[in-house]
């Protein structure tokens, strides 16, 4: 009951379909349901039937959470709501929301009208998965079941991305999704507080990667451009239509107007306008700068970038055109790509990461020769360019985000085993902690420690710091409290023995011991207790000690020295059942002197 | 817990709120009402206001006095800045607030008089959208303010409240009235707001969660509820169970509060706001169709863009679409665009539009076709230009004592084609039309206040159940405006303890819990004893760790404290293990009893282990067992009476008393508690222990 079991049905040690089981206090929360865009058999979308062998999850599964619209995150969505049948609760942000649904539709498009591709979800499997999906806002608590809670945080990787801590009881698990440790352009850093969660998941798709600086990066982008359009060469930037792309039109829209140039740059159709009116409206997803600057100018409209037209591809001379998808696999910058590939003055930037299996993954591998169907061949010439502009964050960011919210394991996916080998060494050594990385549907289990939640009485905890405010102060001594933890149902609350008694309905009963001692000690009684309570002092440390005329008491013990001026006195020393021990140890100390 | 109420009015409310050792100040309300003894602020010298007669008191001729009050139409006006009245502050320090929490930002204006300058050095929280538009609504005042410096300031008329004539003699502490605060003062002021969503649980120094929860009334307003995990403090500020632009209100979260604060009820009890609307409509419409024009004072947010929309389309429908709407303010184009990216904090319907994607308020697209034109002023290039009559303005300032609208009141006010709607409920309209008297054009009051009404906040306190119900002294009583109107009262069956400004209150709730942790470690060793069905009992030591005002139970760290086979072995082996002085602080009772013990039994017991001689004395309330320690037979009992005043004042007590005169002790010490834990083992007692 104590174990946090995490199953990654995709992306476990891999980059692609991220969909991943956690189950955790009696709940099973699947986090991202993503599709793998290299696969075009039924490897695409993550194994179900792990879940449910004959359908419908909905008793299996207590939510689902998307952590932002990229498909390799939500593209098998609509599949497994749906196809295989799940109707529970669904939460993601507003702009994913907003966003996710149209990169389904384009997708689909791809798939099924292109490709001919049967037994993919419709158009209205899309809507009504749609109409499942309950928004949150950053921060906000919200309460699945009574139990079950979930938390987003900014992951700053694409518009609306979020970062979800999910607790039950006193467990919690944060999973990052994609996120983005450096602010950029367009969108702010990632963002976490101290939650100290039992486990980050935490994706890692750059874990041997540490980047140079922003800037730089820039810097060369835009340099390589600009020699291509200086030779007349056109340059074909794949982008996904949102996300990357508009952070890298700003930065050309900035560079064009600063450097006056003349070169056409488009924006492949449809898609990209609108996507642009996400961003105008999303404003307070985007950055610092760009919020404060949004009354006077929005940065989302661009000057210089017009929409692309098919009839453009075969037009003379330099152009830039942005189109997608981002990993040339389908549509738009695929077409132009077999287009332009053959002629070396052109020039294609990868600004992301390839799955393996798309055209993109071949030619970042310097294939020069690439088939596709129907026997037709496409010769490689344009010189291909990868930047790494994607979003995520690198093993110092990956690091850094440990450092945030402190977890008590950490555990990897999305990215590659080989990479993800070297950031799980370096994680145990540099903060001594716990780190898994399961393949697709292994189950990892990690047990964890918890404290149970209880209720004290306050008027016990006023005792203790009465207590030990009658002590001299030491700041290394540790506080103890002593009670009687009284359990009800589920509740649970610790309170001194009589409100215990009193709560639990029962009489107390007490067995109180006395001893009588004869002490050779000539001289007035109260010097015989005045001398006792020294020894005590000595002999008890850290407990206060009462004294009143020939009265002592130390908890429950009564030491009392009968008033006479024999030489030889009656010492009664008294101790309630619960307090033998300490009872009968003042009586050999007190046996002590006698002797 | 206490309450402190800083504020007189109810709907601009200031209270400090003491719990848990943390002060909150609920919302910081700026009362304005003060602005209206004081003279409209025209952007050009306006002949009509410089000639005012000054006013002479009765008994004496006071030529500075006359230079500072002037009088219109029987009304005497101060002729100096306008002045307000921050919340005060003689009972409460505010560098000692801790928190300050804001419900909307129509209770935020005194924000930059509490934080500024007076050692405040604690939190503020608010929504996003409070704290943008907050921030206009500032800019707004500042800069209306700041546009027409008077050269001189007035304070002597303060002296002579006495002689002067209602309703100036009735200010309340006119010296403690402040000027507006500077642009310096808002900026280093909103920096302090952290800023949070609905529903974000804050964790306030440990001891407290808060939490802002939709209160339907405007953009981003909220309730809060306190929450110290068994008492909730429920504090319901301006809300709203209309369906308007906002977030619809969460009154779920409110629920079984054990105090419930609720301020902020509607200001015109008497008026329907959609009746009002639909009259302020129907107005414009009559009135621009024969020429004239509409002022519209309002505020830059809120009911206004409510207006937009009802109005832009009831002109569509009946034709007008030509006649031009203005919206002037410093801080016009930022309300607009704002407006439009809080989608997240909008009424579904509202929400729904950006995934299409469209803005979700209707004036972008009416300000991209022209219909609705805003400037920053009157004197702002191009407004010269785009002005055409007739015309609705909407404008600053709902007092009109400062704002464009005072220039727009002089000009349109000699003509009966014009006319002049107050929507805000802030002012009453009549006051603030006085320093204009005689007036020519056409007014007309259609106050929108989508405010809870007495019977929407009956029905809400019914469902909401608070333990008590706090709330200020005038919602028990009908309004002044119609004082038999006995259903316009908040009419509860709760337990209710009013206020009014300046009160304490010790609101009635008993802290008896604290919530804590324990350790796995710790409660491996727990064994519960189950006492009744479905109550366990255990008794448990352990290391108390406090830090952030949490508390965590933890093992005690000297691991071997108790000997694992403990009682019966200790007393067997009759060895005991040598403690340090330190440990005996930390050895608590491991076991406590319950039950009876059959004294018979227990005799028996001691006698078959070679104890004879033991003496069984009925007590008070149990028995006391002599035992004269048996070897050598020496009698020397001690006195009843000594040991009945040693004996503890509780039913089933048994009490043993051992006489040692021959160091035999020991043993008998050992048998007594050997026989007596056979008796509990064997259940004619129990204990409940961890070992």
């Amino acid at each position: 009951m104590l174990d946090i079991k995490v199953t990654p049905l995709g992306a476990g040690q891999d980059v692609g379909r991220s969909c991943i089981l956690l189950s955790m206090g009696g709940k099973n929360i699947m986090l991202d349901c993503g599709m793998h865009m290299g696969f075009n058999d039924e490897r695409r979308f993550p194994d179900f039937s792990y879940i449910a062998p004959d359908g419908p999850a909905n008793n299996y599964i207590d939510c689902v959470i998307i952590s932002h619209f990229h498909l390799d995150h939500c593209g098998a969505l609509p599949y497994f709501t749906e196809v295989f049948g799940y109707s529970g609760p669904i939460y993601m942000t507003h702009p994913t929301k907003a966003i996710a649904p149209i990169l389904l539709e384009d997708m689909r498009k791809v798939a099924v009208e292109k490709k001919g591709d049967s037994n993919f979800f419709t158009s209205q499997n899309i809507k009504d998965c749609m109409k499942k999906v309950i928004t949150v806002t950053l921060h906000q608590s919200v309460m699945v079941d009574s139990k079950l809670e979930i938390k987003a945080y900014y992951a700053g990787h694409v518009l609306g991305a979020a970062m979800f801590w999910i607790r039950v009881g006193s467990q919690s698990v944060v999973y990052t999704g994609d996120y983005n440790m450096t602010p950029d352009r367009h969108l702010g850093a990632a963002w976490i507080d101290k939650c100290r969660p039992n486990i980050l998941i935490s994706e890692s798709t750059y874990a041997t990667t540490i980047r140079d600086s922003k800037r730089c990066r820039e810097r060369d982008f835009l340099k390589k451009i600009h020699e291509c359009i200086d030779r007349g060469g056109k340059v074909l930037i794949p982008v996904f239509a949102l996300g990357r792309a508009q952070e890298l039109c700003i930065l050309l829209e900035t560079y064009w107007e600063r450097m006056n140039l003349k070169v056409p740059v488009y924006f492949g159709t449809g898609l990209t306008e609108k996507a642009n009116n996400y961003y105008k409206m999303f404003i307070t997803w985007t950055n610092q700068k760009i919020r404060k600057t949004f009354v006077q100018r929005n940065m989302f409209d661009f000057k210089h970038i017009k929409p692309f037209d098919k009839s453009y591809i075969d037009n003379p001379g330099a152009m830039v055109v942005f189109a997608s998808p981002g990993m040339l696999h389908a549509g738009l910058s695929l077409h132009i790509f077999k287009k332009w590939a053959p002629n070396e003055n052109n020039m294609v930037i990868m600004p992301g990461f390839c799955v393996v299996g798309t055209v993109g993954h071949k030619i970042l591998n310097g294939i020069k020769r690439i088939e596709f169907e129907g026997r037709q061949f496409v010769e490689v010439k344009m010189s291909v360019q990868y930047m790494s502009f994607s979003a995520h964050a690198d093993a110092k960011g990956i690091m850094q985000l440990i450092q945030y919210c402190e977890p008590k394991n950490v555990l990897l996916v999305h990215g590659e085993a080989a990479k993800m080998e070297f950031l799980k060494t370096k994680i145990e050594k540099e903060f001594d902690l716990k780190c898994y990385m399961p393949a697709n549907g292994e189950t990892c289990i990690i047990k964890s420690d918890i404290n149970i939640p209880v209720s004290v009485s306050l008027r016990l905890l006023k005792e203790e710091a009465k207590k030990s405010n009658m002590l001299p102060p030491d700041p290394k001594r540790q506080r103890i409290i002593h009670g009687v933890l009284v359990s009800r149902d589920v509740s649970m609350c610790l309170m001194d023995v009589d409100e215990a008694c009193k709560e639990a309905g029962i009489n107390r009963h007490t067995i109180r011991f006395t001893s009588t001692l004869r002490l050779e000690d000539p001289g007035p009684a109260t010097k015989t207790a005045e001398k006792l309570v020294q020894l005590m002092n000595t002999r008890l440390k850290d407990l206060p000690i009462l004294f009143t005329d020939f009265t002592i008491s130390v908890e429950s013990v009564i030491v009392k020295v009968e008033a006479s001026d024999d030489d030889q006195k009656t010492v009664y020393v008294s101790w309630d059942n619960q307090d033998e021990e300490l009872g009968s140890h003042i009586l050999e100390i007190l046996k002590s002197v006698g002797n | 817990m206490k309450l402190y109420c800083l504020s007189g009015d109810p709907n601009k409310p200031c209270s400090i709120l003491q719990f848990k050792g943390i002060t909150f100040m609920l919302d910081c309300g700026l009362s304005s009402l003060s602005v209206l003894n004081f003279l409209p602020l025209p952007f050009v010298r306006s002949a009509r206001l410089d000639n005012l007669p000054g006013w002479v008191p009765r008994d004496a001729a006071d030529p500075e006095l006359e230079k500072e009050l002037k009088e219109c139409c029987g009304r005497v006006f101060v002729d100096s800045p306008p002045e307000f009245l921050p919340p005060q502050s003689k009972v409460v320090d505010f560098s000692q607030v801790d928190v300050i929490l804001i419900s909307n930002y129509l209770c935020m204006l005194a924000l930059p008089f509490i934080t500024e300058g007076t050692g405040f050095a604690g939190k503020v929280y608010a929504t996003e959208p409070t704290m943008q538009i907050g921030r206009m609504f500032l800019e707004e005042l500042v800069d209306n303010i700041e546009q027409m410096p008077k050269a001189s300031t007035a304070s002597h008329w303060k002296e002579f409240l006495h002689i002067l004539p209602p309703p100036l003699c009735d200010s309340h502490r006119p010296r403690t009235w402040k000027q507006i605060y500077n642009m310096t003062a808002v900026n280093k002021s909103l920096a302090r707001i952290g800023m949070v969503g609905y529903n974000q649980k804050l964790d306030v120094y440990g001891a407290l969660a808060v939490m802002a929860v939709s209160s339907g009334y405007c953009l981003g307003s909220s309730n809060w509820v306190i929450d110290s995990m068994y008492e909730k403090v429920a504090y319901v500020s301006g809300s709203s169970t209309l369906t308007t632009h906002p977030r619809p209100m969460d009154q779920a979260a409110l629920k079984n509060a054990n105090v419930l604060i609720l301020t902020g009820l509607t200001q015109t009890p008497t008026a329907n706001p959609d009746s009002m609307l639909g009259e302020l409509c129907m107005t414009v419409a009559s009135t621009v169709r024969v020429g004239g024009n509409v002022l519209i004072p309002c505020y830059p947010s809120g009911v206004v863009y409510d207006l937009f929309e009802c109005l832009s389309g009831h002109l569509d429908s009946v034709g007008m679409s030509t006649v031009p709407m203005f919206f002037i303010s410093p801080v016009a184009d930022t309300s607009l665009a704002y407006s439009n990216i809080f989608a997240e904090w909008l009424s579904t319907v509202k929400q729904n539009k950006v995934y299409l994607p469209e803005e979700p308020f209707p004036h972008a697209l009416l300000s991209r076709s022209g219909r609705l034109k805003h400037f920053k002023h009157i004197y702002t290039e191009g407004f010269s230009t785009d002005y055409r009559q007739p015309c609705v303005v909407f404008c600053g300032h709902p007092s009109l004592r400062f704002g464009d609208a005072v220039h727009f009141v002089e000009l349109w006010g000699s003509n009966t084609l014009n006319t002049i709607i107050f929507t805000e409920p802030d002012f009453p309209y009549l006051e603030a039309l006085s320093p204009y008297q005689p007036l020519m054009m056409k007014t007309v009051h259609c106050p929108i206040d989508t405010s809870l009404n007495f019977t929407q906040a009956n029905k809400l306190i019914r469902e909401l159940k608070p333990g008590t119900l706090v709330l200020p002294e005038c919602y028990l009583q009908p309004p002044v405006i119609a004082p038999h109107r006995p259903d316009l009262v908040v009419d509860t069956d709760r337990p209710v303890i009013v206020f009014k400004r300046d009160d304490v209150l010790s609101l009635p709730l008993k802290r008896k819990l604290s919530p804590a942790e324990i350790s796995t470690s710790l409660t491996e060793k727990l064994h519960p004893n189950e006492v009744r069905s479905g109550v366990s009992l255990v008794t448990m030591t352990g290391h108390l760790v406090a830090g952030d005002n949490k508390f965590t139970i933890k093992d005690i760290s000297v691991s071997d404290l108790r000997d694992p086979d403990s009682t019966a072995a200790r007393g067997s082996s009759g060895k005991k293990r040598l403690r340090v002085a330190e440990d005996f602080a930390k050895i608590k009772p491991d076991s406590y009893t319950w039950g009876s013990l059959n004294v018979e039994e227990f005799i028996q017991k001691i006698s078959e282990e070679g104890i004879t001689d033991a003496k069984v004395e009925k007590g008070t309330s149990g028995y006391i067992i002599h035992l004269f320690c048996t070897l050598e037979h020496k009698p020397g009992a001690v006195g009843a009476n000594e040991v009945a005043q040693w004996s503890m004042e509780m039913h089933n007590t048994l009490h043993v008393v051992i006489n040692d005169f021959n160091s035999q002790l020991y043993v008998a010490q050992v048998i007594v508690r050997m026989c007596l834990f056979t008796l509990l083992s064997a259940c004619n007692i129990c204990l409940f222990f961890h070992l």
